[in-house]
């Protein structure tokens, strides 16, 4: 495990280094600030329940677009036979890059914090839910920064990459919203599948571990199927 | 050093490399020749651990291949081939994240990408991207990337290619010195390369080697024919046939007039007897007058050729 401090070093900053990063902040922001704002004066209410109830649908677009690199440039390249002829594990660069981008998304979430902070001065703003908000963005951010490192590895071809995410997330937080047209014995097990259904949760700001052992599972079960796809690869 | 045996890999039906015997020794500078898809980048691959054998065993000091292929990693430097390095990274970032990742010590770290950037003459690129960079001193990147760990054997595939004429010699130039010290294994198909460089060549043939051994004993094993040619004035085909036959060793002899009423002769001879001696003493005798006189031994195309389409 000690190299993995190296390889997130060297990912989070390839981030910076490349317009790709502040390019995908910027679209991030500029979408997520205009859909809260247009409609926030309408309810009249200080809080920031519209902004959490977006974000699972823009990562599900965004993060994709973060994490559709990690491998299949190396693929493409060719630097992934250097990659893997220096003394590193697959764990050790699974895990190094997943940090990176988790890093990343944290990044990208940071300057909206600005939300919360002009809304507290607009009115009585409750901060329970607003912490929970955060701890479930990153928690959620991270599930599909797993899933998109697992579309990664599985191409050489970026795009192709992004759409996998894209598909894999999007299903996930869609699952939950189509209920009513499901027989009502898979209604249970489709709303556990649901990402938006325990991220709501812990943005109402109650830490269920329910909610928690989901995501956490997510996580492992994605950077696990990144662990296999590489392995098969070889 | 390195001992490989019954090396095979197949991708699918297809079978690269068909059951490979090799021994490196220590300080040996090794040349692998080949025609393209002969399977000298899949032997090389298996080697740095990047693929895994279909069977067969690699050990390489102490470690076995599959039993310990980080503790091998660690041993080795790989240059694959052109050199695929990271585009977006500064080249002393990209050293200083190799060395990282190669557990060189935080207090050697800048000496070492120092001395590396010294030895591979990329002084004036330490603070341009990867993407930047000409061919030939990307190869100088990966070269300095395969060492900055001072690994004991080094492992280049196809080190030259597509470099231009002045780079080539830079590049041997840089190896040859490695040589001096490391095991050293690379590829190529080129054969003054090998020539230039290697202690000891092998031949790989559709996945099998053809032969192994010194530059030397190749030339030797392979025909053990050389040819004299002359260029001569003032003398008639015929006459120079019935004279030259005399002599004896003389295997064949093929005439051809040039321009300006030049003779031009060759002579094809075993190796095993040296002829020029007595050629001298006849043409002396004779009022012919000798433009010129060299022997040429087998050509290395030429014995490449043999081992390579024979089968």
């Amino acid at each position: 495990m000690r190299q993995v401090p190296h390889i997130f070093k060297k990912e989070f900053r390839t981030y910076f280094v490349s317009p790709i990063a502040y390019i995908v902040i910027s679209i991030f922001l500029i979408v997520i600030g205009w859909f809260f704002f247009s409609t926030f004066f309408l309810f009249n209410q200080a809080g920031l329940r519209n902004f959490f109830g977006l974000l699972p649908l823009v990562f599900a677009f965004v993060i994709p677009a973060v994490t559709m690199r990690l491998f299949s440039e190396e693929f493409h390249v060719g630097s992934y036979e250097i990659l893997l002829t220096m003394p590193v594990t697959f764990r050790e660069v699974v895990l190094g890059k997943f940090l990176a981008s988790v890093a990343f998304v944290a990044a990208m979430l940071v300057p909206t914090l600005a939300y919360p902070v002009t809304v507290s001065f607009l009115g009585d703003l409750d901060w329970g839910p607003v912490v929970g908000g955060y701890v479930g963005a990153l928690l959620l951010g991270a599930s599909f920064a797993g899933v998109g490192l697992f579309a990664s590895s599985l191409t050489r071809n970026q795009i192709v990459a992004f759409i996998i995410g894209v598909a894999i997330c999007f299903a996930l937080v869609l699952v939950d919203k189509i209920l009513l047209f499901v027989p009502a014995p898979l209604t249970d097990v489709l709303q556990y599948i649901g990402a938006g259904y325990h991220f709501e949760n812990i943005a109402k700001g109650i830490l269920d571990s329910r909610d928690l052992l989901y995501f956490l599972s997510l996580i492992f079960l994605s950077l696990y199927a990144t662990h296999l796809a590489l392995e098969e690869k070889s | 050093m390195i001992h490989v045996e019954n090396l095979t890999k197949y991708y699918g039906e297809l079978c690269a490399v068909d059951r490979i015997n090799l021994d490196v020794h220590k300080g040996e500078i090794l040349g692998i020749l080949g025609p393209n898809g002969a399977g000298k980048t899949t032997t090389l691959r298996m080697l740095t651990g990047f693929i895994r054998p279909s069977s067969g065993t690699i050990r390489i000091k102490d470690y076995s291949i599959e039993e310990n292929s980080l503790g091998i990693r660690k041993l080795l430097g790989y240059l694959p081939e052109s050199a695929p390095l990271y585009h977006d990274m500064l080249v002393y970032d990209y050293l200083s994240y190799v060395a990282d990742i190669r557990q060189v010590e935080r207090s050697r770290k800048l000496s070492r990408i120092r001395e590396m950037a010294d030895l591979c003459g990329l002084n004036e690129v330490m603070h341009k991207p990867v993407a930047e960079l000409s061919k030939g001193y990307k190869q100088r990147v990966g070269l300095a990337h395969a060492m900055i760990k001072d690994p004991e054997i080094l492992v280049f595939d196809e080190p030259t290619s597509g470099l231009d004429p002045n780079q080539i010699v830079e590049i041997r130039e840089i190896m040859r010195q490695i040589g001096k010290e490391k095991t050293v294994v690379l590829s190529t198909h080129i054969l003054s390369e090998a020539e230039a460089t290697c202690d000891r060549v092998v031949i790989i043939n559709q996945g099998k080697i053809a032969a192994d051994g010194t530059m030397e004993s190749l030339k030797r094993s392979a025909g053990g024919e050389y040819s004299i040619h002359l260029a001569l004035r003032n003398a008639g085909m015929e006459e120079v046939r019935k004279k030259l036959e005399e002599i004896g060793g003389v295997e064949g002899i093929s005439a051809q007039e040039g321009d300006d009423a030049v003779l031009h002769v060759n002579l094809s001879c075993r190796s095993s007897d040296d002829l020029r001696e007595r050629l001298y003493e006849k043409i002396k005798q004779t009022n012919w007058i000798l433009l010129e006189f060299y022997q040429e031994s087998q050509s290395l195309e030429n014995i490449f050729q043999k081992l390579t389409l024979e089968n």
